[in-house]
C-alpha cells in the first residue's frame, strides 16, 4: 500500500502548484483553474487520511463529497462573473480591469 | 431519517421559509404594486424573523453538527437586525430603472447570505462551519456584481469572488490538517484531541489565514478596498457589517473553543495581526478622495478593533465583540445610508468632494452623518466610545505586558482615525464650494433607517441593559 506520506506530499505540492498560479497567473480563467487545484489538494487530503489514518469512518469522505460540490457551485458563480467582466471590459486579463486604484 | 430534527432549529427553518415565501411572491406578483408589497413582505418577515431568534432557546440537532449556543442565538438577533437596515436603506436604490426589475432577487441573495451566516455561527462541526460559510460568501458575490452594467461592480465583483473561493480552498487545507491529527472534526472532539504538533500548527495557521481573508484583517485585505468601492452602496454596508460580524463572531469562538488547547501559538499571531491591520488600514484611509474606499479602510481597521476581543481569551471577549458588532452595526449603516440616499439624489458617485458643503443644503443629513462619525470615531458620550471601551478592557484582561502594549497601540491608532473621520466632517460644515449639493427631501424608507440607526448610536451606549443583556446571553 502506498504510505500517507505520499498522498501527504502530491497534495503539498497541488496546493503550492496551485497557489503560485493564482499569484502570478494574469487570466482571470487561468486564476481559477488554480484555484481548482488548491481545492483538489484539500479533496486528495481529506481522502487519502480517511482511508489510511481513520478506515472504518467517513467524515474525511463526506467532507470531499461537500467540497466538490461546493467547488462547483463556487466556479458557477465565478465563471459568470467573469462573463460579465468580459462584457464590460472586453478582456479578461487582470492587467486592463484596473478602473480602481489606491 | 429523522426529520423533526428541524424543528430545533427554528431561527434557520423561520428563515428558509421567508426564503421561500419571498421567492414565490417575487413570481406571483405582477403590475405596479409589486414593488411596494415585496419590500414590505420582505421586512415584515424580517422584523418577525428578529422576533423569532430573540425567543430561540440553545439547541442542537443532527448529532451535534448543529450546536446552537445562547450567545450564537443573540448575535442572529444582531445580524438579522443588521439585514433589515439594509433591506430599508436599499429602498432609494432599488426604485432605480436598471435595478428595479431585479429587486426579488436582491432579497433572496440577501436572506440567503443571512441563511449562510446563522450556519456559520451555530455550526458545531467544521463541515457545517464551512458550508455555512459558503453559503455567506458565493451569493455576496452575486450581490456585489448586482450592478451588471458597471464596470466597479464587474471588477470589485470578481476581485471578490477569486479571493473568496481562493481564501476557502486554503482554509479547508488547513482544516484537512486537522482531521489528519485529530481523526475528526466535531469541536468538541477536536479540542478534547487536539495538541500542538507541527501539522496542527500548520493547519491552524492555514485555517487563521483561510478566515482572515473573510474579516479583511490585514496580510490579507487586499480586496477589500476594490469590492467594496464596486459593489452597490447597500450591499457595501451589508459586507462591511453584517457579514465581517458573523465571521468575527465564528472566528473567535473556534479560536477560544477548538484552538484553545493551542492558546500561546494563536495568541502571538493574533497580536501581530491586529496591530497591523489597525495601523496600515488607518495609514491607508488618511490618503482617501473616495467615500466608500476610505469607508473600506475604516472597517479594515474596525475589523482590528473587533479582534482585539478575541485575544483576551476570559469571559468578557464574547460580549464584548458582540457589543462592538451591534454598535458597529448602527453607526455604519447609518453612514451608508446616507452615501447612499446622496448618491442616488446627486450625480451617482461618492467621492468626499461631492459632500463639501453639504451643511448649508442639507443640514438634518449632515447632522446625523456627524453623530455617525462620531460614534465610529470613539467620541463620547456615543455608543462607539462604550465599545471600544469593553473591547481594551477584554484584551487587557489577559494580563501579559504584550498584551497591554496591544491595547496601547490598538489606544494610538484611535488619534489618526479621529482625524479621518473628522475629515468629513470638515468637508460637510467648513469645506467652501460653488455648486453644492442641491437640497432634497429623502424618502420614507431611508428616514426609517437614519431614525434607527441614530437610536442605535445614541441609546446603545447610555443604556447599560443592552450590554447587560449580552453578558446575560453568553454566561449562560
Amino acid at each position: 500500500m502506498v504510505p500517507v506520506e505520499c498522498y501527504f506530499v502530491l497534495s503539498a505540492l497541488l496546493f503550492f502548484i496551485g497557489v503560485y498560479g493564482f499569484v502570478t497567473r494574469r487570466n482571470l480563467i487561468a486564476m481559477l483553474v488554480s484555484i481548482e487545484l488548491v481545492l483538489n489538494a484539500v479533496d486528495l487530503n481529506f481522502a487519502a487520511f480517511n482511508r489510511l489514518l481513520f478506515p472504518g469512518e467517513f467524515e474525511g469522505f463526506f467532507m470531499t463529497l461537500f467540497s466538490i460540490g461546493v467547488s462547483a457551485a463556487e466556479s458557477a458563480v465565478a465563471i459568470a462573473i467573469i462573463i460579465n467582466v468580459y462584457r464590460n471590459f472586453h478582456s479578461d486579463q487582470v492587467n486592463s480591469i484596473e478602473n480602481m486604484k489606491y | 431519517m429523522d426529520y423533526s430534527q428541524f424543528f430545533n432549529m427554528i431561527p434557520e427553518a423561520g428563515l428558509m421559509a421567508a426564503l421561500v415565501i419571498v421567492f414565490l411572491a417575487d413570481l406571483i406578483l405582477k403590475g405596479e404594486k409589486k414593488h411596494t408589497t415585496l419590500s414590505l413582505l420582505t421586512g415584515l418577515l424580517l422584523v418577525a424573523q428578529i422576533a423569532v431568534c430573540f425567543t430561540a432557546e440553545p439547541a442542537e440537532a443532527f448529532a451535534g453538527l448543529y450546536t446552537a449556543t445562547a450567545a450564537a442565538q443573540v448575535m442572529k438577533v444582531i445580524l438579522t437586525a443588521g439585514a433589515f437596515i439594509v433591506v430599508v436603506m436599499a429602498q432609494s436604490w432599488l426604485e432605480q430603472k436598471d435595478v428595479q426589475n431585479k429587486e426579488g432577487e436582491f432579497y433572496e441573495l440577501i436572506i440567503s447570505t443571512l441563511l449562510g451566516m446563522y450556519m456559520m455561527i451555530s455550526s458545531g462541526h467544521f463541515l457545517m462551519f464551512f458550508l455555512g460559510l459558503e453559503m455567506a460568501s458565493v451569493p455576496m458575490a452575486c450581490l456585489v456584481a448586482f450592478d451588471k452594467f458597471k464596470k466597479e461592480s464587474a471588477e470589485g465583483a470578481a476581485k471578490f469572488v477569486l479571493t473568496a473561493t481562493f481564501s476557502s480552498g486554503v482554509m479547508l487545507y488547513g482544516i484537512s490538517f486537522i482531521y489528519g491529527a485529530c481523526g475528526t472534526l466535531y469541536f468538541d472532539d477536536v479540542m478534547a484531541q487536539i495538541t500542538a504538533t507541527p501539522l496542527t500548527i500548520m493547519g491552524l495557521v492555514f485555517f487563521f489565514s483561510g478566515l482572515g481573508f473573510k474579516i479583511s484583517l490585514v496580510p490579507f485585505h487586499f480586496w477589500t478596498a476594490d469590492t467594496y468601492q464596486g459593489a452597490p452602496t447597500a450591499v457595501t454596508g451589508y459586507l462591511s457589517v453584517v457579514s465581517k460580524g458573523a465571521a468575527a463572531f465564528a472566528l473567535m469562538t473556534i479560536l477560544t473553543k477548538v484552538f484553545a488547547p493551542m492558546v500561546e501559538y494563536w495568541e502571538m499571531l493574533m497580536y501581530i495581526v491586529i496591530v497591523l491591520t489597525i495601523t496600515i488600514a488607518n495609514l491607508f484611509a488618511l490618503r482617501q478622495t473616495e467615500l466608500k474606499r476610505f469607508m473600506a479602510f475604516s472597517s479594515i481597521s474596525q475589523a482590528g478593533y473587533i479582534m482585539l476581543a478575541a485575544v483576551g481569551n476570559g469571559a468578557m471577549g464574547l460580549p464584548a465583540l458582540m457589543y462592538y458588532v451591534l454598535i458597529y452595526v448602527a453607526a455604519n449603516m447609518a453612514v451608508f445610508t446616507i452615501i447612499n440616499v446622496v448618491e442616488t439624489r446627486g450625480k451617482g458617485n461618492t467621492e468626499m468632494s461631492v459632500f463639501d458643503g453639504f451643511y448649508t443644503t442639507n443640514p438634518k443629513l449632515s447632522f446625523l452623518m456627524t453623530l455617525a462619525l462620531f460614534s465610529l470615531a470613539g467620541i463620547p458620550p456615543f455608543a462607539g466610545m462604550f465599545c471600544k471601551f469593553f473591547v481594551f478592557m477584554a484584551a487587557a484582561e489577559q494580563g501579559s505586558n504584550i498584551a497591554y502594549a496591544v491595547v496601547f497601540l490598538a489606544l494610538i491608532n484611535t488619534v489618526p482615525s479621529l482625524y479621518y473621520y473628522l475629515k468629513i466632517v470638515k468637508c460637510m460644515y467648513i469645506n467652501k464650494t460653488d455648486a453644492p449639493l442641491a437640497p432634497f427631501k429623502s424618502d420614507c424608507a431611508t428616514r426609517t433607517a437614519l431614525a434607527l440607526c441614530t437610536a442605535g448610536v445614541l441609546l446603545f451606549g447610555v443604556c447599560s441593559c443592552v450590554y447587560g443583556w449580552l453578558v446575560a446571553a453568553t454566561a449562560m
